[in-house]
């Protein structure tokens, strides 16, 4: 595989200059054009963005509006509704979402740190086996397996609980994540970690004090994009939780879809509620998030 | 020296042992069950070699699976990877940078919201009485073509498809900017020189320059469409009348509602062997990159 990627991406657009070279008109006619271009590329920022804040707006709303004036403002916005949703389940599912992302967001950096560390700093016994194993589960996807990750689950006894979903999400994401970290030390000089060891640190404490700091940015991405994963994953909460108590938002959210069934401000309050953490995150972070995409495709 | 090998190791065996525990064993494992009848409500497991395998063959929801999942596939290469393409580069070529820059973030803020939360919203926008787009037919004048979408097996699978469009389409734009932005200047200032208009540039510079991420795409976007399964559960369920089962929604309700888990393991195996296929492309592909390079 050619994993080996060399200097990280700048974590903006090269300075891009040209853009505005080539943005300017043409030839005659492409005015027209460039009228009809923007337009375009509004319409779908409309399409994009309104369901969105439709959805914000409706859980302000009462059952009576959403259905005889659908595309109307709230007639009395109060934060009530998303006061009930808050109460009604979901503090409890954000609770349980927050924890299975924290755990698996701190386990899937540290082991995946630690493998790619590993991978390309020391010399292990079978590192080319090793690696193979790493990077080839990339191409795998377990939720395939839903049969049997039951049965292993039960033997483990950890079947319906926070760890089921903490051990999974981190396994399966585990080979991206050191993926992404090993490109990223392919291309960091070994000199400092070298002078570290000169100077009588041990392996271990090199890899605190000097490999953790150097591989921040990349450790930011990776931890961002677990977060996304892990907040939003569905199959394996839906399948491996049963206990109401421990159920994450998505498979709660959508038990709540069934419950409330015709109480739509709720349910609309609880999907937005649900969504806002993730957006508010890309949005301070987001060139961390198109860095460790980026990376992570392969360029 | 052994010694510290051996300790070395220690670093890399926490990935090493949680992959080959929970990523290789459970897919090896699945396609062992995949040769028995058995119940999670009754011990004991009979062999039936490849009779889950034949059953399938014979089933035609699994057959209706399957299409629908290459319908996901086929329309989500178009809009994914295609249109996307096609975007990134208006946004690289006709846009100034602040605009483009927010363009772009506006497009990628589906893909930070759940395939759930999308999907509930979605489920609503189609509803018959009140959803926002039969509403929006009737004010502009459509009104006939306004129906029931998620609740007519005619159309529910292609409600699912088309929401999926929307949530995903913003994520490729994001990568494939970045792809179009690593081609080199001067090959648009060329083609510029030698005459060629902007669609022509398109096809003669920019798609074949981005070639390696398009193919990437492709292959991420195929495995994504034939695992796809929350989307699905959350807007219909693979209904009505199983209309709109996929792979994934079948094996499910195959194991923990029909409880045959033979049988839920051999569609597991089945999806397993596409995406493998799309992934082991994908690995070579990136050979011939090593090579190249």
């Amino acid at each position: 595989m050619t994993l080996a990627l060399h200097e990280p991406a700048p974590a903006k657009a090269p300075p891009a200059v040209p853009g505005e070279r080539r943005g300017r008109p043409a030839r005659s006619g492409s005015v027209v054009l460039r009228v009809l271009t923007y337009c375009g590329l509004a319409a779908l920022a409309v399409a994009v963005v309104y369901p969105l804040c439709w959805m914000a707006l409706s859980g302000l709303k009462t059952n009576g509006e959403i259905f005889s004036d659908p595309w109307g403002l709230p007639a009395h916005p109060g934060w009530g509704t998303y006061a009930d949703a808050w109460h009604q389940g979901v503090l409890g599912y954000l609770l349980n979402s927050a924890l299975v992302t924290a755990a698996s967001v701190l386990a899937v950096v540290l082991i995946s740190a630690w493998a790619a560390y590993g991978l390309t700093r020391l010399a292990l016994p079978f590192s080319q086996p090793a690696l193979l194993l790493v990077l080839g589960a990339m191409m795998l996807s377990p939720t395939v397996a839903l049969v049997p990750l039951t049965q292993l689950l039960q033997a483990l006894h950890i079947y319906d609980t926070y760890w089921a979903l903490i051990v999974l999400y981190t396994a399966f994401k585990v080979p991206f994540t050191t993926f992404l970290i090993r490109a990223y030390l392919l291309g960091q000089p070994v000199e400092v970690e070298e002078a570290a060891l000169i100077d009588g640190a041990s392996r271990w404490q090199t890899f605190w004090r000097v490999v953790v700091p150097m591989a921040r940015p990349i450790l930011v991405s990776a931890a961002l994009l677990q977060a996304l994963f892990s907040w939003n994953e569905y199959a394996f909460a839906l399948v491996f939780i049963t206990d109401e108590h421990l159920k994450t938002l998505p498979v709660g959210l959508a038990d709540m879809a069934g419950r409330l069934n015709s109480d739509w401000p709720m349910l609309f309050a609880g999907l937005t509620i649900a969504a806002l953490p993730m957006i508010v995150i890309f949005l301070v972070a987001q060139r961390h998030f198109v860095r460790g995409l980026s990376e992570g495709i392969g360029k | 020296m052994q010694r510290r090998r051996f300790r070395h190791a220690l670093y890399a065996a926490p990935a090493l042992a949680l992959i080959a525990l929970f990523v290789y064993y459970p897919i090896v494992e699945n396609i062992r069950l995949s040769l028995f009848k058995f119940s999670v409500f009754q011990p004991g497991m009979r062999y039936v070699g490849l009779e889950n395998y034949r059953q399938a063959l014979q089933d035609p929801v699994f057959w209706k699976a399957l299409a629908n999942n290459l319908g996901y596939a086929v329309t989500s290469v178009i809009f994914q990877v295609g249109a996307a393409l096609v975007l990134a580069a208006i946004l690289e070529g006709l846009i100034g940078r602040r605009l483009r820059g927010l363009l772009r973030t506006v497009y990628f803020v589906p893909a930070a919201v759940s395939m759930t939360v999308a999907g509930l919203l979605f489920q609503f926008l189609y509803q018959p009485d009140a959803g926002l787009i039969n509403s929006a037919l009737e004010s502009l004048g459509l009104g006939r073509f306004a129906h029931d979408w998620l609740g007519d097996p005619g159309t529910s699978i292609w409600g699912v498809v088309t929401m999926s469009q929307w949530q995903s389409f913003g994520y490729t734009t994001m990568l494939l900017t970045v792809a179009v932005q690593r081609i080199p200047r001067e090959l648009y200032e060329a083609a510029t020189v030698d005459g060629a208009g902007r669609v022509r540039t398109f096809f003669a510079v920019t798609v074949p320059m981005v070639r390696e991420m398009t193919t990437l795409l492709v292959i991420l976007t195929v495995s994504g469409a034939f695992l796809v399964f929350n989307e699905v559960m959350v807007m219909t369920g693979g209904g009505p009348s199983n209309s709109s089962q996929t792979l994934g929604t079948w094996l499910y309700s195959s194991a923990f509602t029909g409880d045959d888990m033979g049988y839920a393991a051999a569609i597991g195996t089945v999806m397993f062997a596409i995406t493998f296929v799309a992934g082991a492309v994908q690995l070579l592909h990136s050979r011939r990159k090593a090579v190249a390079v």
